[in-house]
C-alpha cells in the first residue's frame, strides 16, 4: 500500500486534473423541512459544489452502475425477420469523487453476485470496469451501523481513499491509475506525525457510532425465528412500497419486460429493479403468489440480506448505511427489527404508532 | 397505413369508439395530444366514433373507451346501450373508474343544496356521481386524472397483439424513487404515493406536488398506516380526508376516517364540558 499526504488546497488541483472525465460526487440537492441538508450523488462540474463533509446521501450511487430502468436490447423488425442490438449503456468512464466506505463495500458485495458469479452481467461489468473511485472518510450518523456489519472501513474496491487530517488529506493509493493522477499534483511522503494524526482521527470517528446491531450467530437465529410473531408486527407496519430496496446500495433484484413499439416495427427488452417487498414479487405464471402477506415479504428481505447471502459468501449483504431506516415512512429500522427478532419482543406501542 | 401483420402473424384492427359522460374530456384529449405517435395509434385501431376528433360516427364497434362518471338517468341508459354493443368496455380515467373529482359532490348530506349552489334555479338533472362499474360490467380500467398517454398506447398495442394488459401492482413510490425525487414527506408535504397505484411515472411528486391518489389504491395499499404516518407528520384530519376523498379511489377509507374524526370530536366536546 502506498500512502501520500496532500494539502487541502491541492485537492482542487486533483479535481481539475480528473475533470476531463465525468465526475460524480456528493452535492446538496435540497433541504428537509427540518432544515437538514439532503445530499445526492450528482455529476459535479465545479469543485465548490462538492460536499466532501456530507453526512450521507439519501440515495446510493447505484443508478450509475445499476440503474432502476435499463434497456437490455432492442429489436428491429423488417420484412425478412428481425435484428437484435445490444447496448451496455455506458458512454464514458465515471469518476466517483467522495464515496464513503459503506458504499465502496456495497460495490464489492455487488461484484460477488454480478461480476464473480457463474453468470456475470455484462451491463454491470461494463460500468463497473469503467469507474474510478475516490473514497472519503465519513462522519458517522445516528442511523449508521456499518461498524456492526464490518463495513466501516474499506480495504479494497477503490482507487484512492482520503482522510481529512485538518489542513491536509491522508491518501491511500490502491491503483496505478490513482498513482498516475497524483503525479500531476503536489504530494509528499507521510511522516510519523501524519500517522499519529491519522490514527487519532479514526479513533475519533469510531467514538461517534451510536447504533449497533448484534450480528452474533444472526444467520442461525434467523432460521430459528422463522415463525416468530415479531415478523407480523413489522409486516403490519410495512407499506409494501419498495422504498427500502430503492435506496439500498446492494439491492439488485429485478424484473424483465418486453414491450412492442406502437408502430410494431420494433421492440425492447427492458430491465427494472424490483423490490421483494412489492406484492407481486413472488407471483408466478398462473397467478399463484408465494408471499401474499406483507410480513412474509419483509421477512424474506431480511433473510436474503442476513442469511442467504451469508450462506453463499460468508458475509452479510447489508452494509449498515442506514438509508432504508431513514427513508422508511413507517419507521421500520434494521437495528430494531433484528433486535426484536433476537429477543422475540415486539417494540412497545401498537403498529403504526411508532412507540407512541 | 394499417399494419396487417406482426412477425408474420396477421393482425386484427379492432373498431373502437370513444364516449364521454360527466367529465372534462381531458382523457380523450390526452390521446389526441400525442402528435408524434398519433398516426401509429390510428393505424393500430379503426376509430369509428370519437366526437372530440371527428364528425363521422358508427354504432358498429368492438372496443368502447368510456370517459366520465354517471350523474343522470339518460346517462345510465346510454351507458347500458354502449355496453350491449361493445365486446370490450374500457373505463378510461378517474371519473369512469372511481367517480373522479365529480364524486366530491356526494360528500354533502343535502344534494338539493349542492344543486342550488351550483345551478341556482336552472332546472338541471344531477344525481349522485357514480363510477361506470356501479351500472355495467367494466372489462378494463385505465387509471389516472388524466390518463397517461404512454400507458394508453402500451395498453392498446397489447390489446391488438393479444398480449395481456397488466397494471403495476406497486405504489407510486417505486417510480418516484426510480426518478431520484426527494421524498415529499422529507420536504414536509403530504403525499398518497405510498398507497396509490403506480403507472403515472410519479407525475405529480416529480413536480414536488404530493400525490392525490387519482389512480386509486395499489394492490397491497396499507392505507391505515399512511393515515397514521400523515397524522404523525402533523397533517390535520381535514387534510388527510381531503386527499383520500378527492378522486373516489379511497372512498371507503375517507368515510371511515370521517366517522372516526366525528366521534373523537364529540368526545372532546363532552370532555370539555
Amino acid at each position: 500500500m502506498i500512502f501520500r499526504i496532500i494539502k487541502k488546497l491541492e485537492l482542487k488541483e486533483l479535481f481539475d486534473v480528473m475533470a476531463e472525465n465525468r465526475i460524480i460526487g456528493p452535492v446538496q440537492k435540497g433541504t428537509s423541512h427540518e432544515g437538514k441538508p439532503l445530499y445526492a450523488f450528482e455529476p459535479v462540474l465545479d469543485f465548490n459544489d462538492l460536499k466532501l463533509d456530507y453526512t450521507t446521501t439519501t440515495r446510493p450511487a447505484k443508478r450509475y452502475f445499476l440503474p432502476s430502468h435499463e434497456t437490455l436490447c432492442t429489436f428491429s423488425i423488417h420484412e425478412n425477420g428481425w435484428d437484435k442490438s445490444v447496448d451496455f449503456n455506458i458512454r464514458e468512464p465515471h469518476v466517483f469523487f467522495g464515496m464513503h466506505a459503506c458504499d465502496i463495500n456495497a460495490l464489492d458485495k455487488l461484484d460477488k453476485v454480478l461480476l464473480e458469479s457463474n453468470f456475470p452481467t455484462p451491463y454491470y461489468a461494463a460500468k463497473r470496469k469503467n469507474m474510478f473511485i475516490i473514497g472519503v472518510e465519513c462522519n458517522p450518523q445516528p442511523f449508521c451501523f456499518c461498524r456492526s456489519m464490518g463495513t466501516d472501513s474499506a480495504s479494497h474496491g477503490f482507487d484512492m481513499f482520503l482522510t481529512d487530517l485538518g489542513d491536509r488529506y491522508f491518501v491511500e493509493v490502491q491503483s496505478a491509475a490513482a498513482f498516475n493522477f497524483l503525479k500531476n499534483i503536489k504530494t509528499r511522503e507521510p511522516e510519523e506525525k501524519d500517522h499519529t494524526r491519522y490514527m487519532k482521527v479514526i479513533a475519533e470517528k469510531n467514538r461517534k457510532f451510536t447504533t449497533a446491531v448484534d450480528t452474533t450467530d444472526l444467520a442461525k437465529i434467523l432460521d430459528m425465528e422463522f415463525q416468530s410473531d415479531v415478523w407480523k408486527y413489522w409486516g403490519d407496519k410495512c407499506l409494501s412500497c419498495g422504498t427500502c430496496a430503492s435506496v439500498c446500495p446492494t439491492c439488485y433484484c429485478y424484473g424483465v419486460e418486453e414491450a412492442v413499439d406502437i408502430d410494431l416495427k420494433g421492440a425492447k427488452k427492458k430491465k427494472h429493479l424490483y423490490s421483494c417487498n412489492l406484492i407481486d414479487f413472488a407471483e408466478v405464471a398462473g397467478g399463484h403468489n408465494f408471499r401474499p402477506e406483507s410480513h412474509s415479504r419483509l421477512k424474506y428481505r431480511y433473510y436474503h440480506k442476513h442469511r442467504g447471502f451469508m450462506e453463499e459468501f460468508e458475509e452479510s449483504l447489508c452494509v449498515g448505511c442506514g438509508r432504508c431506516s431513514e427513508a422508511c415512512l413507517a419507521k421500520i429500522t434494521v437495528p430494531e427489527v433484528i433486535a426484536s427478532v433476537r429477543s422475540g419482543v415486539k417494540p412497545k406501542g401498537r403498529p403504526g404508532r411508532h412507540g407512541k | 397505413m394499417p399494419v396487417e401483420s406482426y412477425l408474420g402473424v396477421p393482425l386484427h384492427r379492432p373498431k373502437v369508439a370513444f364516449f364521454e359522460f360527466t367529465a372534462c374530456e381531458g382523457c380523450q384529449l390526452q390521446i389526441l395530444n400525442n402528435e408524434a405517435t398519433l398516426l401509429d395509434f390510428l393505424s393500430l385501431v379503426d376509430v369509428v366514433t370519437f366526437r372530440e376528433a371527428m364528425s363521422e360516427r358508427s354504432d358498429d364497434f368492438e372496443i368502447a373507451f368510456v370517459e366520465g362518471s354517471i350523474t343522470r338517468a339518460d346517462e345510465v341508459k346510454r351507458l347500458k346501450d354502449i355496453r350491449k354493443k361493445a365486446k370490450v368496455l374500457v373505463a378510461m380515467g378517474s371519473c369512469a373508474c372511481f367517480g373522479g373529482v365529480n364524486q366530491l359532490k356526494n360528500r354533502f348530506n343535502d344534494p338539493k343544496w349542492v344543486k342550488e349552489q351550483v345551478y341556482g334555479k336552472f332546472p338541471v338533472e344531477s344525481e349522485e356521481a357514480r363510477p361506470l362499474e356501479d351500472i355495467v360490467t367494466v372489462d378494463l380500467k385505465i387509471y389516472g386524472c388524466p390518463i397517461k398517454k404512454e400507458e394508453v398506447e402500451k395498453i392498446v398495442t397489447n390489446l391488438v397483439l393479444g398480449k395481456s394488459v397488466n397494471h403495476p401492482k406497486y405504489p407510486v413510490c417505486m417510480e418516484c424513487m426510480a426518478n431520484e425525487n426527494i421524498c415529499l414527506y422529507k420536504l414536509g408535504e403530504p403525499c398518497l404515493g405510498p398507497v396509490t397505484r403506480a403507472g403515472c411515472d410519479a407525475w405529480c411528486p416529480g413536480s414536488r406536488f404530493g400525490c392525490w391518489g387519482c389512480r386509486g389504491p395499489a394492490d397491497a395499499a396499507n392505507v391505515d398506516q399512511i393515515i397514521s404516518i400523515m397524522e404523525e407528520h402533523n397533517f390535520s384530519a381535514d387534510t388527510i380526508i381531503d386527499r383520500l376523498e378527492c378522486f373516489g379511489g379511497f372512498k371507503a377509507f375517507a368515510e371511515e376516517l370521517k366517522k372516526k374524526t366525528a366521534k373523537s370530536k364529540t368526545k372532546k366536546k363532552r370532555a370539555g364540558k
